[in-house]
């Protein structure tokens, strides 16, 4: 539909309400002969937080960065805001300016302060000037408690603070959805509580949000929807009352068990 | 315990320290009996007039400067900005997924890398007027000289910074990509610039090589307001029948060469420590 096409600046497809922001259909990756994700079908609703559970290797990330494609999918389909990034005519740099992705290891750019991480990509890509991007900066790295580390180059910068940085960065874009990817893996667990926050409130301002990860009070308490996906397909999915507390599978019971006591020492 | 407290027991017949003072003493005394021999047998009033010699050296200013020094420089600079832009290039066209543009840039580089860099000189020099009749390269000889500085650099260049982009993690990419930059843009504005603050210590010394390699351009056939450093020490010392015009010259090579040898070090060691 729209913005496919045109680096004529980002188009906004009229708001199809109801539409689901993520709709993945018969999605399938392989890497070789290798196929980690055999068919996926599931949709994230605007301002929906839907957390992806799963042991490593499940393949949970591909499919995060199949809805941004930076993997390119086997067979399927994934729209997104009512475009089909799949689709192989669409402006895909378009199209990814409305997915915000926040990555395991933060990925900013060393070579610039936390203010030019959160200004460059509006300026190269959205064309904003500098006061512009600037001010949609700093109130971004003010909304993730940043506002006294503008200056600060990422070196110098503690890995929750990194991240949060990185989530201001994503943010700066305006997204229609925001993709997290394991977003605290790499912390120390003591910082893991300040990005969990920033977090929480993007979902409490209505954020649609596609998270993967391993915290399970967060999933518990932040998410609409809990995926729990195992050897490349979606094993079971829904609130996560039900899934975390009362799942239907096997896999899923044996997983949680060992992630909620992984000494294996429970009742 | 049962295990003897390790003590350093004097040896047998002589301590260690003693040992050491010995042989560190015979090194120093065997230095100064070298350095106290050539000098004995050196004819010094003879040395320091051939090249030493103070009022030849004197009489060589400013021209040594403005002339020869000021050429070099012009080369160096000249053959370093010709290369590096060339060497960006190569480096794009090897990491391209077309494999023409690959196959190009490795030719290129094998080719230039293992020819010697007066063949080059001599076939830029004479070999592009003879084979474009009525073209010359812009800039006459210096222009020429810097041409072939600058194509031999982009060989070398090129592998650089080649490691250079390829040591940008790729997340680097992915993270510019994902926030809608396209693969041109991601690479100009986040991982070339990473990219060469690698390189920038190769780099430094890649333009020490470029001085030096300057040198060359005497086999251009020069003129005399076009002499190089080492054309132009060369020149004065046939005329005076005298060396110190070389050692000059010499002395120059060294005022440019050292600090920036010096330099790079510095820059390498900088960031061997992770500082910006």
């Amino acid at each position: 539909m729209s913005a496919r096409k045109g680096p004529g600046g980002p188009a906004e497809p009229a708001g199809d309400a109801g539409a689901a922001a993520i709709e993945i259909r018969g999605l399938r990756k392989s890497f070789g002969d290798n196929e980690v994700l055999s068919g996926i079908d599931f949709h994230v609703d605007a301002g929906e937080v839907v957390c992806v559970i799963g042991p490593s290797g499940s393949g949970k990330s591909t499919l995060l960065r199949c809805v941004n494609l930076l993997e390119e999918p086997s067979a399927g389909t994934v729209r997104v805001a009512g475009a089909e990034v799949t689709d192989p005519d669409i402006d895909i740099d378009a199209a990814r300016r409305r997915i915000g992705m926040v990555f395991q290891s933060f990925n900013l750019f060393p070579h610039l302060t936390a203010l030019g991480n959160v200004t460059i990509a509006q300026r190269k890509v959205l064309k904003r000037d500098r006061a512009e991007a600037e001010r949609v900066a700093r109130a971004n790295l003010e909304r993730v408690g940043l506002a006294d580390k503008v200056a600060e180059y990422p070196g110098r910068l503690s890995g929750g603070q990194q991240q949060r940085v990185a989530i201001a960065r994503a943010l700066a874009m305006d997204p229609r959805v925001m993709l997290f990817d394991e977003p605290t893996s790499a912390l120390d667990p003591e910082l893991v509580g300040d990005v969990l926050g920033v977090m929480r409130e993007l979902a409490e301002d209505g954020m649609t949000m596609l998270v993967v990860t391993h915290e399970m009070s967060f999933a518990r308490e932040v998410a609409d929807r809990v995926v729990f996906m195992d050897g490349g397909v979606v094993v079971e999915e829904g609130p996560p009352s039900r899934v975390l507390d009362d799942p239907e599978h096997e896999r899923t019971r044996t997983f949680l068990a060992r992630v909620l006591d992984p000494a294996g020492q429970g009742p | 315990m049962t295990a003897e407290p390790l003590k350093a027991g004097p040896a047998p017949g002589m301590s260690r320290r003693r040992r050491r003072r010995l042989v560190l003493g015979g090194q120093y005394g065997a230095f100064v009996v070298v350095v106290a021999v050539l000098a004995a047998l050196a004819d010094w009033p003879q040395l320091q007039d051939n090249f030493a010699n103070y009022g030849k050296a004197k009489g060589l200013f400013p021209e040594i400067l403005t002339v020869g020094l000021r050429n070099t420089v012009v080369l160096t600079a000249l053959g370093f900005a010709i290369g590096l832009v060339l060497g960006l290039v190569l480096a794009l066209m090897r990491l391209s997924s077309a494999a023409p543009y690959r196959w190009t840039a490795t030719a290129y580089i094998e080719v230039f890398r293992g020819l010697p860099l007066l063949l080059i000189f001599v076939f830029v020099g004479f070999g592009v007027p003879l084979a474009f009749p009525g073209r010359t390269v812009p800039g006459g000889t210096t222009g020429a000289g810097a041409l072939a500085l600058g194509l031999v650099a982009a060989a070398y260049m090129a592998e650089t910074i080649r490691a250079g982009i390829e040591a940008v993690p790729k997340g680097q990419m992915e993270a510019a990509r994902s926030l809608g930059m396209p693969y041109g843009r991601a690479m100009a504005s986040i991982v070339i610039p990473q990219a060469f603050r690698i390189v920038i210590p190769p780099m430094t010394n890649q333009l020490v090589l470029l001085c030096k390699d300057s040198s060359l351009i005497m086999f251009l056939g020069i003129s005399l307001g076009g002499r190089d450093l080492t054309k132009f020490g060369r020149d004065l010392a046939g005329q005076l029948g005298n060396t110190t015009p070389i050692v000059v010259a010499g002395v120059c090579y060294l005022i440019i060469t050292i600090p920036l040898s010096q330099l790079a070090r510095w820059l390498e060691a900088r960031q061997r420590r992770g500082e910006r």
